[in-house]
């Protein structure tokens, strides 16, 4: 196949972990958290410090995501009064504390220098050197990401996330505590995103604080928008849409100074055909407010 | 015997006293209503018997049980349900699903399925739909929808704050029917009613609640009273 067929399939299969994932908390239970690309951030890092420090990959894929997890916990549980906007801007705000840390913390992450070196995943005695098998891995591990989120929306519990996002408080009054719904459904999606997180620097090996900034919330929330409002199948479409169609202008005579600011513009039309003509997204199910 | 008893009841949300000193007591098998002007606290009376407002002072007692301290989920449990202002249902779900979160508290699959049935049989539209998303009910509909799922959870009381709020005449009368068809199933009800005279007409006992206290208190001739007349009825009946 071709490298570079192969490079964007990769990162379409992580996006949809990160992406559906967020749809998760943002989509089904209508938890505005702008935050998400910091448990990104935080698998990633913690997967490659874990790795330099000789915990086996398997074990470290794991682990990152249980400490994006624990984040997810203490986010959610600090902004536990939080609704709506103000929501928003709080996880914003967490987002640019873990990346001032990324950037600041140089005993930990080498600042903006980044760590380079990551190891390819290797497990069972099996290292995964070439870009296809990268591609193998991480698309059976997006299936079986998609298919436990899947299964948690189609739960009683996926039917508690989605009656807290319509009404909260109709849901308290019929005796359930609406905050510990939250809670799990935070520590779901984070674990999702720092395994995400991890998939990512294993693959291109070296990981900086500029990978997660503001550019990559809004590429990671256009998709779940564009995509659609609580909907796995819209989220993964999306994830295509955003990623491939900008990649349609590297084959137009664009030079790499226009082509970055053009990439950008082909965001915000994409973004704004949606809002104008299809406001829940192309599978959306709900609006969300 | 009385059902449920308050007593001295001052209440309120972080610091700001709404009820200041409520006695209200309801006998099994009968509709109270609470009417009065809007900010008289009658929604306060309602979430304070909840748990879901601050109660300062005064005791709640259900079936010779205090409940003041309770959390919402044992108060369910005791046999309370609550209805909540302005028909809010999950609208992304189906009415199936909307009901059955209604019985989420509930373990014994088997009562689900039987109270699920008497919830179809009172409301037999709600069967019809059962598959439909219930954003696409009618105002009627979510109405009957937000109280079967509250007869979900199988009640002895039920409180409905405002029930009747943004429906059509034809529909409050309905509603108003549905009601008290519910007390002759054996329900105790505490009704919280803009519409004054509707409520008086249904209900057995009628408390009138002006600025935190009871102003007046009685039956159905209550809506001979002054009072009722000139304040709250514009003097035309």
């Amino acid at each position: 196949m071709n490298p570079y067929i192969t490079n964007l399939l990769i990162l379409i299969a992580i996006y949809i972990i990160l992406a559906v994932s967020l749809n998760l908390a943002l989509g089904y239970t209508g938890l505005l958290n702008l935050g998400h690309i910091a448990f990104f951030g935080i698998g990633a890092y913690a997967s490659t410090l874990l790795t330099q420090a000789g915990v086996p990959f398997i074990a470290s894929f794991i682990i990152a995501g249980a400490i994006s997890s624990i984040f997810g916990f203490l986010l959610v549980y600090a902004t536990k009064k939080l609704r709506g906007d103000y929501l928003a801007l709080a996880t914003l705000g967490f987002n640019f504390v873990i990346y001032s840390l990324m950037l600041n913390w140089k005993s930990l992450t080498r600042g903006a220098a980044g760590i380079p070196g990551i190891v390819k995943p290797s497990f069972f005695g099996f290292t995964i050197q070439s870009n296809i098998s990268y591609l193998i891995f991480v698309s059976v591990i997006c299936i079986f990401c998609i298919y436990l989120m899947y299964l948690i929306v189609r739960s009683p519990f996926g039917r508690l996330m989605q009656a807290t996002r319509d009404d909260e408080f109709g849901l308290r009054v019929l005796g359930k505590n609406t905050s510990v719904i939250k809670y799990k459904v935070m520590i779901i999606s984070s674990f999702f995103a720092g395994i995400a997180g991890s998939l990512f620097v294993h693959y291109i090996t070296y990981v900086q604080p500029n990978y997660f900034t503001l550019t990559e919330i809004i590429l990671v929330l256009t998709i779940v928008i564009v995509g659609g409002i609580a909907s796995l199948k819209g989220t993964i479409i999306g994830t295509f849409v955003i990623v491939l169609v900008p990649e349609l202008l590297r084959f137009l005579p664009l030079g790499s100074s226009v082509l970055g600011p053009a990439r950008q513009i082909v965001y915000a039309l994409i973004l704004l055909g949606i809002l104008l003509y299809r406001p829940r997204g192309l599978f959306g199910r709900a609006d969300l407010q | 015997m009385i059902m449920l008893e308050i007593t001295n009841l001052h209440a309120g949300y972080a610091g700001l006293e709404v009820l200041r000193g409520i006695d209200i007591s309801i006998s099994p098998n009968e509709i109270v209503a609470l009417i009065g002007p809007n900010g008289a606290g009658k929604s306060t009376v309602i979430k304070s018997i909840f748990n879901i407002s601050d109660v300062t002072s005064g005791s709640i007692v259900y079936k010779g049980e205090e409940i003041t301290d309770l959390h919402t989920h044992e108060l369910i449990d005791f046999g309370i349900s609550y209805v909540n202002q302005g028909r809010v249902i999950f609208s992304n779900l189906t009415v199936r699903e909307n009901l059955e979160i209604g019985a989420e508290l509930i373990r014994d699959r088997h009562v689900v399925e039987k109270n699920l049935s008497h919830v179809f049989r009172k409301f037999p539209v709600l069967k019809r739909k059962a598959g439909q998303l219930a954003y696409a009910l009618s105002g009627g509909e979510r109405q009957q929808l937000a109280l079967g799922r509250a007869l979900m959870q199988n009640p002895s009381l039920l409180l409905l704050d405002e029930p009747s709020l943004g429906l059509s005449p034809k529909l409050q009368k309905e509603l108003f029917e549905t009601i008290s068809q519910l007390r002759e199933d054996g329900l105790s009800i505490l009704i919280v009613e803009q519409n004054a005279k509707k409520a008086i007409q249904i209900a057995d006992k009628t408390y009138l609640l002006e600025d935190g206290k009871i102003a007046l208190s009685g039956g159905k001739d209550i809506i001979k009273h002054e009072k009722i007349k000139n304040v709250y009825l514009g003097g035309r009946y």
